[in-house]
């Protein structure tokens, strides 16, 4: 039964080198088929003549991403700050299962609800045709504020309670006692927060593939439409054949790379916080 | 709103105060407010638009009825349980139970399975697809659509499920080892049992992230939309379906009132996890 037991904890080990050795095996060649330079860094995605460049999905993750960041992270680090310290034990009951739910809501319902609402609030208000880059970031940022809310918080809560007493005994407030103590305090955790959403939203597609416009070409402004990797893939991969399939898996692999720096990144941050 | 003033009254001769206070209060209000009025959106709009029709046995452009999608999700999340489920615990006994503590495995399995829980949801769909169904030949089919998501859930299933083992105290496992049981015993007699609250709080997350999966469905499971056969029978689960609505466009209300279920279905799950988990903070 030990053995059992083993062979199961054993299958997160086999299922990643299944999943490295499918994706790598059919992606890797197909980069190197195309050219390692064409395919990093040509600016053009144009299957039907065999072009396959990725920079302009690979800078459309990044800018919606760094959309989302400067969007999510001032609002989902100051409400973490709000729950861990200024929150009222009788509201907390409520808004904690608020945060959890946000985290369940799946990502098809905040594409719609992008799609529905944000959408032609932008279309009317600020231009452009509603489906773009500013759209997209808007969407991601809301969507990435449950990571950033309870990672952050949870280092806020581990900051132990003697750094506060400390800055009140000094004669600080409430609120600098908990800025300029708890929350430099609680640093590394806070940053481990931000770089998973960072990864949550790089890896994000129904939403964005909703409220995002999709055109495969460089990105051209704040309110022009952007494909990203994630919606290159489910929007081509349902007709690709050949050399364009190929190309998606490509694609993914690069997705895939940077969601495991993305995540190690993560982890050395958890493992300094843990050493704290 | 008396304490606010008041506090703002002691603040007065600190205006970094006063400025930090606001942003955390403005902060607050927009997150629990955007929260608030996509779910009110979402009713409002989509609660009048349920019908019975959407209930029809059977799909067409007349009824865009989505009882066979729900059928598709059910015998979704069953399938993906069922492996998913015994996998985890299994995993979660051998790290907890058994594994010593200088054990190399262990922190392997720890990376790896925070791996699994990164990899986005598309990277799961192609793997799925490269492997089920073109490399296994299953074709697209609720099989294969079920065993990439469990795929998914596993490290979820696990993580709760260790939480939930380490927290049983010694003394359990200590008296069940005094009473002359063994180890095998002992873990599926004494621990497991009192440990079923965490894993179930983790199970019914692992059926919410189910539920509302879509990106690593659409090329597994595919996106028929009629009533599966057998398990070899290619279906759209409850999102697919909404995605597909809302992305032709020609099925608005339909898709309100999709997100309406779906919406519906994720809150009663968060609510049944978070009892459980209440339970088991009780229980200790």
């Amino acid at each position: 039964m030990r053995l059992v037991f083993l062979a199961a904890a054993c299958a997160s080990i086999a299922l990643v080198a299944m999943i490295c050795v499918f994706l790598f095996g059919n992606g890797l060649p197909t980069i190197f088929k195309i050219g390692v330079t064409d395919f990093f860094f040509g600016q053009t995605w144009r299957p039907n003549n065999d072009l396959y460049g990725i920079l302009p999905m690979i800078l459309g993750s990044a800018y919606v991403t760094l959309g989302a960041i400067v969007v999510g992270v001032p609002i989902g680090i100051l409400t973490a700050v709000f729950m861990a310290r200024f929150c009222p034990e009788s509201m907390y009951k409520f808004l904690k299962p608020a945060v959890e739910l946000l985290a369940g809501i799946p990502s098809v319902v905040y594409g719609f609800f992008g799609l529905v609402v944000m959408v032609p609030f932008i279309r009317d208000n600020i231009g452009g045709t509603g489906s773009s880059m500013l759209t997209a970031s808007l969407l991601l940022g809301m969507m990435i504020l449950p990571t950033l809310i309870s990672v952050a918080e949870a280092a806020l809560r581990a900051v132990p309670n003697s750094y506060y007493e400390g800055a009140l005994a000094l004669g600080a407030g409430h609120v600098r006692s908990v800025f300029f103590t708890i929350v430099p305090a609680a640093k590394s955790g806070i940053m481990a927060a931000i770089i998973l959403g960072l990864g949550r939203a790089v890896g994000e597609t129904m939403a964005v593939i909703m409220v995002a416009g999709n055109q495969a070409r460089m990105p051209q402004g704040l309110l022009e439409g952007v494909r990203t990797m994630t919606t290159n893939i489910v929007i081509e991969m349902g007709y690709a054949a050949d050399m364009h399939r190929d190309a998606l898996i490509a694609t993914a692999v690069v997705l895939f790379v940077f969601i495991l720096i993305i995540n190690l990144t993560f982890s050395y941050l958890k493992g300094k916080v843990v050493q704290q | 709103m008396m304490n606010l003033s008041k506090t703002l009254y002691r603040y007065g001769r600190d205006p970094v105060s006063i400025a930090l206070l606001v942003c955390v209060f403005v902060s607050a209000v927009v997150t629990f407010m955007s929260l608030a009025f996509l779910l009110g959106y979402i009713l409002m709009q989509g609660i009048p638009n349920i019908n019975l029709d959407l209930f029809a046995f059977e799909y067409n452009t007349q009824n865009v009825s989505l009882f066979p999608a729900l059928v598709d999700t059910v015998i979704m999340v069953l399938l993906a349980l069922a492996i998913a489920t015994p996998l985890g615990i299994f995993a979660a006994i051998y790290l907890v139970e058994y594994a010593s503590r200088d054990n190399k495995i262990v922190g392997v399995v720890r990376v790896t399975a925070d791996t699994l829980s990164g990899i986005p949801s598309i990277v799961y769909g192609l793997f799925g697809m490269l492997f089920f169904v073109t490399y296994l030949k299953w074709s697209y089919s609720l099989l294969a659509g079920s065993c990439t998501v469990a795929i998914m859930i596993l490290p979820l299933i696990m993580r709760t499920t260790e939480e939930a083992l380490k927290a049983i105290p010694d003394s359990y496992r200590e008296g069940s080892y005094g009473l002359g049981a063994g180890k095998l015993r002992t873990v599926f007699a004494i621990v497991l049992p009192s440990a079923i609250p965490g894993i179930l709080a983790g199970v019914i997350l692992g059926i919410g992230r189910i539920v509302g999966e879509t990106a690593a469905l659409m090329y597994t499971s595919g996106t028929v939309a009629a009533l599966p056969h057998d398990v070899f029978s290619s279906g759209r689960t409850l999102a697919v379906h909404m995605y597909v609505l809302a992305s032709e466009g020609l099925f608005m209300k339909q898709a309100y009132a999709t997100a309406v279920i779906l919406v519906v279905i994720v809150i009663a799950i968060n609510a049944v996890s978070s009892y459980m988990a209440r339970k088991l903070m009780k229980g200790n």
